[in-house]
């Protein structure tokens, strides 16, 4: 059997997506522009999807879009609120740990000429308010900051990003990538001030190639493309129905976030004990992280070769860091982690229905890869 | 209208009595090229291969992108295809350059007639061709000196052909005429570029990978097929083995001298490649090594890794720049996959300081206290068959 731990990356679709998207396939094939009753049939069930997607976020279904992931999620929040509020400033205050698709976005509009402050991490992996409170100001239009950073699990203080820009008189849209805390943790954009917020399906064991951008009611952002009359002409386009409906079945499907959540944190400390025991094990993540994400070294062997080790026995993870020939770990390079370690670096990823059977089987596997694999020197 | 390719044959002419078997090669190669794209007829006659379609449909633009990746080609045009008939030949010639002459260029019309019982003579022709077309394009002006266009008009038995502009092809000899060698690949950049240039030579290739896995992945692997996908292009389809050497690498790594980690496993990889190599009919082995580039490259390394081989090593890329050489990978359209960052068998285990003049009697001792023959022919023999360009 294998033993699927790489959930950060993508999720097993559930069964109840599969079965909404093969029925929508098959019966709902129509395009939800259309006038006639298919069109409308087709709309029906789009409607639905959005209505669910909005109850999870807490929010009105005219405030959520639907787009192909969370790349072009993040991509329009960022582009879109950038153009939008070009005449009223010129900085964009986000952070150097957030998922290339914010990160890269944010490099092409310093490109562009906008002041991108790119925030560190201090050595806890985390940002801080103060720095966070030291960079915006009243030239600041955007800030971009992350729920959940993807490598560690680490929470970022975005519950206090809205208060400062008001303090500091920020003319600022805020937008946060929840793409990791989705399904995980309450994401409710109008409790922490989002203007603007990101989540993706597959992550939540739905289909790859749909996720949301909220966009709360009166906020203007310039749309990335340009078509038909769709989604209010933010995001036109044919809407994408069986994955869409795939999505809103895989949010139904959630469960209690919750029980889901105490689950995982026993799961986590299990985990982290018994890694702990396999010599040359290190723990990276934070012990105040979302249980999730679990980063851990296996110092002497490299990222890479345990991973192929492991998938050689049915285990999937991901390695925490590029290999020798890619870039070396932003984030762990700045909770200031030795080389050795960062090239060691692994992510072991969760979902609701890991099992604690499987961290034995990985904790074995992982001390054999340290006795029988040659470490570099 | 009628459009084929006129292909020039360079060097090939001048082989002497070879002249007839480095034609038929050249010719085999080009169908086994093209005919993905329909059916074609092609012949030589005089020095020059004449590539026609025999379906309508066929796209001369993928034609022509074809030629230019066979070896021994040494220019090609496309040209129309006329009746022997200096009117006719007018009006095609008109038709077919109608597009090259909506701007404003200077021209000039070149002749040449085989076939000698056509009653114009070459002057007559240009000069017929030439007014006729000043006339029908206005814009246009003739310049026998410096032209932007030069039109030809070839008379040969059958047909007249008209073509305008002649492109440089792939160069070099036809592949198969070269004899055999297999390229030692791993990912970077060199090899690939170091297969092409012995492909050009007429070398059929044979390729040959080490995989380490788990300390190499599958993808490095599939990063090495795609890149001798791309070779292939060019030197036509070939076998690769891929050598399991993860525990040679790990003995190595357990009973051998960190500094010297980099020249042994090189001399295990020629000494098997030695071996595959003379097994398939491979008479020399290719290498992407360039001198200096870094340690184990160096020539007393060279040296080092030459005393294992007991065929040819050809190294294309020895005398050349890390410049040069990218430059050719751009455009064999390699660099990019080359570039795809996963871990290699030549990158675990590098040494930190490697030693970069070896000595020979001190690499032979540090080697010696492992029995190596046994892991040798357990790797030679569990090697992986794929083909490429196929």
């Amino acid at each position: 059997m294998d033993i699927y731990l790489d959930n950060s990356a993508t999720t097993k679709p559930c069964k109840e997506a599969i079965g909404k998207m093969m029925y929508v396939l098959e019966n709902v094939y129509g395009n939800p522009s259309s006038l006639h009753t298919l069109g409308l049939d087709a709309e029906k069930e789009v409607t639905a999807a959005r209505i669910i997607a909005a109850k999870q976020l807490g929010a009105d279904k005219d405030e959520v879009f639907f787009t192909s992931g969370g790349t072009e999620a993040n991509n329009t929040a960022v582009f879109g609120a950038a153009y939008a509020r070009r005449k009223t400033g010129n900085k964009i205050v986000t952070t150097s740990i957030e998922h290339s698709s914010v990160y890269e976005s944010c490099k092409e509009l310093e490109r562009q000429g906008f002041e991108v402050v790119f925030l560190e991490p201090e050595s806890d992996g985390n940002i801080s308010t103060e720095q966070l409170n030291n960079a915006i100001d009243k030239n600041t239009i955007l800030v971009s900051v992350m729920m959940i950073n993807n490598e560690t699990g680490v929470k970022l203080p975005v519950d206090k990003i809205a208060k400062i820009i008001k303090k500091n008189n920020a003319p600022a849209l805020f937008h946060c990538d929840a793409v990791q805390a989705f399904g995980k943790v309450p994401v409710r954009p109008s409790k922490i001030g989002a203007d603007l917020v990101s989540v993706s399906s597959h992550k939540i064991h739905g289909p790859k190639g749909v996720g949301v951008l909220y966009v709360k009611k009166g906020t203007y952002i310039k749309p990335l493309l340009y078509g038909g009359e769709q989604q209010k002409k933010v995001r036109p386009g044919t809407e994408a129905v069986p994955l869409i409906c795939g999505f809103g079945a895989a949010i139904e499907n959630i469960g209690s976030m919750s029980d889901n959540l105490k689950r995982t944190t026993e799961l986590h400390d299990y985990a982290v004990k018994r890694l702990s025991k396999v010599s040359g094990v290190e723990i990276n993540s934070p012990q105040d992280g979302l249980p999730y994400i679990l980063n851990v070294s296996a110092v002497g062997v490299r990222s890479e070769t345990m991973l192929h080790f492991l998938a050689d026995k049915g285990i999937y993870i991901s390695s925490g860091s590029a290999c020798a020939k890619g870039k070396k770990s932003h984030v762990l390079t700045a909770m200031g982690l030795d080389a050795a370690r960062i090239d060691s670096a692994l992510r072991i990823s969760f979902s609701k229905h890991s099992e604690m059977s499987e961290i034995d089987v990985l904790a074995a596997c992982l001390q054999e890869g340290m006795n029988t694999l040659v470490h570099s020197k | 209208m009628k459009e084929i390719i006129l292909a020039k044959v360079g060097e090939t002419a001048l082989k002497g009595l070879n002249r007839k078997n480095f034609e038929d090669m050249l010719i085999k190669n080009i169908k086994r090229k093209i005919h993905k794209l329909g059916r074609f007829e092609v012949v030589s006659s005089q020095s020059t291969i004449r590539i026609s379609p025999l379906d309508d449909d066929i796209d001369m633009d993928d034609t022509a992108e074809a030629v230019g990746k066979v070896f021994g080609i040494v220019a090609y045009s496309r040209a129309c295809v006329a009746p022997k008939d200096l009117e006719e030949i007018k009006n095609a010639a008109a038709e077919y350059l109608s597009e090259i002459f909506e701007d404003n260029v200077s021209f000039k019309v070149e002749s040449k007639r085989s076939d000698k019982k056509f009653p114009y003579g070459s002057p007559e022709i240009s000069k017929a061709v030439g007014g006729f077309l000043a006339d029908t394009f206005p814009n246009i002006t003739v310049d026998v000196h410096n032209p932007d266009v030069i039109v030809t008009v070839e008379v040969r038995d059958f047909a007249a052909y008209i073509h305008a502009n002649v492109v440089e092809g792939a160069g070099g000899l036809p592949v198969g005429t070269g004899g055999k060698a297999a390229i030692l690949i791993s990912g970077g950049i060199d090899s690939p570029v170091a297969a092409y240039m012995m492909a050009k030579r007429g070398v059929e290739l044979t390729a040959i990978h080490f995989a380490s896995p788990p300390y190499t992945s599958e993808r490095a692997e599939e990063k090495v097929k795609a890149l001798l996908e791309l070779v292939s292009e060019y030197s036509g389809k070939m076998t690769m083995f891929t050598v399991p050497f993860t525990k040679i690498q790990e003995q190595i790594q357990k009973n051998c001298p960190e500094e010297l980690f980099t020249i042994i496993m090189r001399r295990l990889m020629m000494n098997i490649s030695n071996r595959i190599a003379k097994k398939n009919d491979c008479q020399a082995l290719i290498t992407g090594e360039s001198l200096g580039q870094v340690a184990s490259q160096t020539i007393g390394a060279l040296a080092c890794t030459d005393e294992v081989a007991e065929i040819p090593v050809f190294r294309p890329l020895i005398g050349m720049d890390k410049k040069e050489i990218i430059a050719i990978a751009h455009k064999i359209n390699t660099f990019e996959t080359s570039c795809l960052p996963y871990e290699d068998c030549c990158t675990v285990f590098t040494p930190r300081h490697p030693r970069t003049r070896p000595k020979l009697e001190f690499v032979r001792k540090a080697e010696a206290n492992v029995n190596w023959e046994d892991m040798i022919n357990e790797a030679v023999e569990n090697v992986k068959i794929t083909k490429i360009g196929e």
